[in-house]
């Protein structure tokens, strides 16, 4: 099985991404969107934590929300896949199951 | 592919419908099925016909209800979570004698079984929220 | 009312009263318990605060809707999966939560325990089983 996980918010409000990457399996994909975001910047408190994850799961993050939210792509962590809502419904589609970190 | 939406938060107040929307509108652009989109705790709200946004925002509700009409699609709000919040259908206005009802069109008021129903026979069901 | 059987997993990740995620999600459990579906309850990170005892709502005027738990087992819901890890961090051990049962139909109605404590590891393993993941 492989999940697709979902993180909507912001690691500096809440534990979901940090949760969220405690339990994701190797070969699992997180997908950061709306505030979640914010957790693939480089450079933060979390960042490292991010990085690591990244030896065993695929992280992915939305353009749209990024572009929303002024952050281009340069700020993203080396490594994490931009993709757009039709690459969001094709990773759900992907997946075994989806679990929504909210 | 075929996909179940639950949408739990209301329309202004958090992103997660519109992400629902896009997600939809991508899935069903793609040619994948949306056995049902369900809307779930303050989610109910963007049932109501009643909000009237600024002309320069968008109007999420008719926004559902466009794609609804487009690919005839199921949007289903949760009648003990409306209850509580004041999202009414004829019937029920009548039923809990209220003197008017807000449902939009395309949208339908049923219970909590649906969602589970979305569960057992969509393959993947995705929720939105807070 | 359905013949597919599905595993379905509530993830309870917020605590009580202060949002109304939680009595919600305990009203999809008790709706869905009527589909014969392959049912689990999790509680991890503040969602283990849903079941400590001594819930008081009397002065916060809020609906106490924690002796609800307690009837899951006759809804045949009975595989309560608690994370140990949520608990210590939140300075809590399964004395603080309420102990949940529920009768074996298949051994003779033996009373048994509903909660499995579980750790982290175990719990990301029992997520990925599943079928359908509903998030509260």
């Amino acid at each position: 099985m492989a999940m697709l996980h979902t993180v909507n918010k912001s690691p500096f409000e809440k534990n979901s991404l940090d949760s969220c990457i405690d339990h994701a399996l190797e070969g699992s994909s997180i997908l950061l969107f709306e505030d979640g975001v914010y957790g693939a910047l480089k450079g933060t408190t979390i960042s490292d934590k991010v990085s690591q994850a990244m030896g065993n799961v695929s992280v992915y993050v939305l353009g749209s929300d990024l572009r929303a939210r002024g952050l281009s792509e340069e700020r993203i962590i080396e490594g994490i896949t931009v993709t757009d809502y039709p690459g969001f419904v094709d990773l759900a589609g992907s997946h075994d199951n989806v679990q929504s970190w909210l | 592919m075929k996909f179940g939406i639950q949408v739990n938060e209301g329309p202004y107040n958090h992103q997660s419908s519109d992400s629902a929307y896009q997600f939809t509108k991508a899935a069903l652009e793609k040619g994948h099925e949306i056995f049902r989109v369900f809307f779930y705790h303050d989610g109910v709200y963007n049932g109501s016909r009643l909000g009237v946004p600024p002309q320069d925002d968008r109007n999420i509700t008719e926004l559902w209800e466009a794609l609804g009409e487009k690919y005839n699609l199921d949007l289903v709000v949760c009648v003990a979570a409306a209850q509580r919040r004041g999202v009414l259908d004829e019937s029920e206005a009548n039923r809990n004698g209220k003197d008017a009802n807000n449902i939009a069109p395309k949208f339908r008021i049923s219970g909590l079984g649906q969602l589970i129903e979305a569960g057992v026979q969509s393959d993947r069901l995705i929720v939105f929220g807070d | 009312m359905s013949e597919v059987i599905k595993k379905f997993m509530y993830v309870n990740r917020k605590a009580p009263y202060g949002t109304i995620y939680a009595l919600e999600s305990l009203e999809v459990v008790l709706i869905g318990a009527a589909f014969d579906q392959d049912v689990s309850l999790a509680f991890v990170d503040d969602g283990v605060f849903q079941l400590t005892t001594g819930q008081d709502t009397k002065d916060a005027g809020m609906k106490n809707f924690s002796p609800t738990y307690s009837a899951l087992g006759d809804y045949d819901v009975n595989k309560i999966y608690i994370e140990k890890e949520s608990l210590e961090e939140r300075g809590l051990t399964l004395d603080d939560l309420q102990d949940l049962k529920y009768e074996d139909e298949d051994e003779d109605w033996a009373e048994k325990d509903s909660i499995r404590l579980v750790s982290r590891e175990e719990l990301a393993q029992l997520m990925d089983e599943q079928e359908v993941l509903l998030s509260f």
